[in-house]
């Protein structure tokens, strides 16, 4: 096996385990972001407008780091320097 | 663009002339639509009561991004409106336009991501030293305490690379993954993710905006006066 093949297959393994484990923790943390959104709009309805625009900049914040595990995922797999 | 180019900046169209990429290209003619769009509909201003409708769009839009703008930043939003509106309004025409068949936007390219927050990144120190003075400005860096002066320095530029590459991720993921459900489950499939990356682009545009309104407020003034937090 030359190192090419072995540059390919450790570049699509990485580039899988990357995505995948990568996206959980966002996932888990915007859920709970959620959560506690619907509920301060459940308790304050007037106030909606304000919470319904921090929890969206907030979702951006936390999907920031999902982004960066899709974007090195992308690299490995179609712009892969080696 | 096909399944391998990542980026539309190596895709090269090769007219007679010169040869441009395809970033370069999808930005000038958004540039165009919009720029000739606006000229078109504000030729005839009305200010009586009976309106086109076209410039009532654009009183909606100059409207609601004025009161988003006001609310973020917390006073009068007219210093900020122009940039603020611009980044919005090219961000979210050129994700919207995806719908069109062969359009690739300019968004998805890490260069025109890269600019934005570039242009972010200058107008925050554009916009508090002309409000608070170089002194008071440079001062907000060692508010606290003069400890936090490398944190700041990481964080404003930490921020700024988040910026490009949000957007960039978004908009590439989107049309890479109607990319590959192309080839994989044709004809229902790519239709819903296209539907999904247009109301990705346009939040994205929104957060964009309102990220660059927070950063701006928060390089004014000691405590940003925004009514989120």
């Amino acid at each position: 096996m030359d190192s090419q093949t072995l540059i390919a297959i450790t570049s699509i393994l990485t580039a899988g385990l990357t995505i995948g484990i990568g996206a959980i923790g966002p996932a888990l943390g915007e859920g709970r972001a959620l959560a506690e959104a619907l509920r301060s709009i459940a308790q304050q309805p007037d106030e909606s407008g304000t919470i319904i625009r921090t929890l969206f900049v907030g979702l951006a914040m936390v999907e920031s780091t999902a982004i960066y595990c899709f974007v090195v995922s992308m690299i490995l797999l179609f712009a892969n320097p080696f | 663009m096909d399944l391998t180019d990542i980026s539309p900046d190596e895709v090269v169209y090769d007219l007679r002339f010169f040869s441009v990429n395809a970033t370069i290209l999808w930005t000038w003619i958004v540039m165009v639509l919009m720029a000739a769009g606006s000229w078109l509909i504000t030729r005839r201003l009305s200010t009586g009561p009976e309106i086109s409708r076209w410039q009532n769009l654009l009183e909606v839009i100059v409207s609601y991004t004025r009161d988003q703008i006001r609310q973020t930043i917390g006073e009068s939003a007219a210093p900020y409106l122009p940039f603020l509106g611009t980044l919005f309004l090219f961000i979210a025409v050129s994700n919207a336009l995806t719908i069109v068949p062969g359009y690739v936007p300019p968004t998805a390219s890490l260069s025109t991501a890269a600019g934005l927050a570039i242009c972010v990144f200058v107008a925050v120190p554009g916009y508090g030293i002309v409000n608070r003075g170089l002194g008071g400005f440079l001062k907000h860096y060692v508010e606290p305490t003069p400890l936090m002066l490398p944190f700041n320095l990481i964080g404003e530029l930490s921020r700024t690379l988040a910026l490009a590459v949000r957007l960039f991720g978004n908009i590439m993921s989107g049309a890479k993954i109607a990319a590959i459900l192309l080839t994989v489950a044709p004809f229902f499939f790519p239709v819903l993710f296209s539907l999904l990356g247009l109301l990705t682009g346009l939040i994205q545009a929104y957060i964009f905006a309102i990220l660059a309104a927070v950063y701006i407020a928060s390089g004014e003034q000691a405590t940003p006066r925004s009514s989120e937090s």
